[in-house]
């Protein structure tokens, strides 16, 4: 599988001369399989990137949305391929018993928000919503479970035919927790990261910054690494950073943490543009 | 799967943080969790008891009814969230494993998720003073 981040940043697109290199739009990974299946996790402003690089003779894209926060769907309507009348859409998110996921993404696809409704998009549009499923696409078995964040959060483990990646970009296991991790049989998200190759995970801010933001659904960067290192995983990408963090704050915070916490297993900051073969 | 479902670790925390005795079973009502007030009832530790079968929590008490008949298991609110699937009250009788006999207020509720997913229930009960 490849996989490439379209979008590092949590909350806000926050592009500028200070985010240049971990880059500055919001929350986009894209998933290729050696069969062709593509996945897109989050459509963040870092989409319409991904969109315009796709090639022409695609016909199906699969959308996988963690939640509905606006940094995770902005990009959307400026994603290529939902324009083409050739491409079936499918699109996954968290599942709810009031509106279903179609209805709540027209909310923001729909004016006065956007000039552009949903219905009238070219594609062959279709919505699913998850809560704890498994489900095939193509090459890829992926798990879908509710994990700790603000609102209904999904979190995925995307098993290939060689790899497995978890992604939990907005996550927060240590909420509510005394002595973080204590057991894995109550800690958020432990089934989906638990051996996983790769693991993308909220890294939003640094400890103090985390004292005045407990309840915000984000986890501390510390606690992302020792998340990772509970869940026995091979590597971590630090992912969904604060608006507020420039390059080289987040060079330095991840070279103290590195440091401090000595993990025993690689750890590759989130930086756009990146991709990892796997 | 070894972790519990989420809304079963925010039903935990919640229990964790509040002060009345709460109990959190699950779909085939063995007594997943049970909080520091509910330890006084039961007279034991959750950390030294772990989970408990449903065959056991549910006789442990010795429950009677306020007409002095002795509960089956069945009746207890926690029972009917789990089998009914839908909320339950009730005051009754129970001995603790202190011997000390006690008038309680339970109100069970079962845990349905999105998509319908049956979680089990989460009982809060109170000491009525006699």
């Amino acid at each position: 599988m490849k996989v490439t981040l379209w979008g590092t940043r949590g909350s806000l697109a926050s592009p500028g001369p200070d985010t240049l290199r971990y880059g500055g739009n919001t929350t986009c990974v894209s998933v290729e399989g050696s069969d062709g299946t593509l996945l897109v996790l989050d459509a963040g402003t870092g989409v319409r990137n991904l969109g315009q690089l796709l090639p022409p003779e695609l016909d199906r894209v699969h959308i996988l949305f963690t939640h509905l926060h606006m940094d995770h769907i902005e990009g959307l309507p400026f994603f290529s391929p939902l324009n083409n009348s050739d491409v079936t859409v499918t699109i996954f998110g968290p599942a709810s018993t009031t509106l279903s996921l179609k209805r709540r993404v027209i909310r923001y696809l729909s004016p006065p928000l956007f000039p552009v409704n949903v219905r009238e998009l070219l594609s062959d549009l279709r919505f699913f919503g998850l809560a704890s499923h498994t489900i095939e696409i193509g090459e890829f078995t992926i798990t879908a479970q509710l994990v700790i964040h603000y609102n209904p959060t999904l979190g995925y483990r995307i098993q290939g035919p060689n790899a497995t990646l978890t992604f939990l970009p907005d996550h927060n296991p240590a909420l509510g927790v005394e002595s973080f991790p204590h057991s894995k049989e109550w800690t958020s998200g432990y089934d989906l990261a638990e051996g996983a190759d790769l693991l993308i995970h909220d890294a939003q801010y640094t400890d103090e910054e985390y004292q005045t933001r407990v309840g915000f659904g984000h986890s501390s960067m510390s606690n992302a690494f020792r998340f990772a290192e509970f869940a026995g995983v091979k590597q971590l990408v630090p992912f969904h950073h604060d608006p507020t963090h420039s390059d080289d704050m987040l060079d330095r915070t991840f070279e103290d943490l590195y440091e401090e916490m000595a993990p025993q297993y690689e750890v590759t900051p989130g930086k756009q543009g990146l991709v990892f073969e796997m | 799967m070894t972790q519990k479902e989420i809304e079963l670790i925010l039903s935990r925390h919640l229990a964790e943080y509040l002060a009345m005795p709460i109990f959190i079973v699950d779909p085939g009502g063995d007594m997943v969790y049970y909080n520091e007030s509910a330890e006084i009832i039961l007279g034991f530790r959750y950390v030294e008891t772990g989970a408990m079968p449903a065959s056991e929590w549910s006789t442990i008490f010795n429950p009677v009814g306020l007409d002095g008949t002795p509960m089956e298991p069945e009746e207890h609110p926690l029972m009917i969230a789990i089998i009914e699937q839908h909320p339950a009250h009730k005051r009754f009788w129970i001995r603790g494993l202190d011997k000390n006999k006690r008038l309680l207020e339970v109100t069970a509720i079962p845990l349905i998720a999105q998509a319908d997913r049956f979680l089990g229930a989460i009982a809060f009960f109170w000491e009525v003073p006699e």
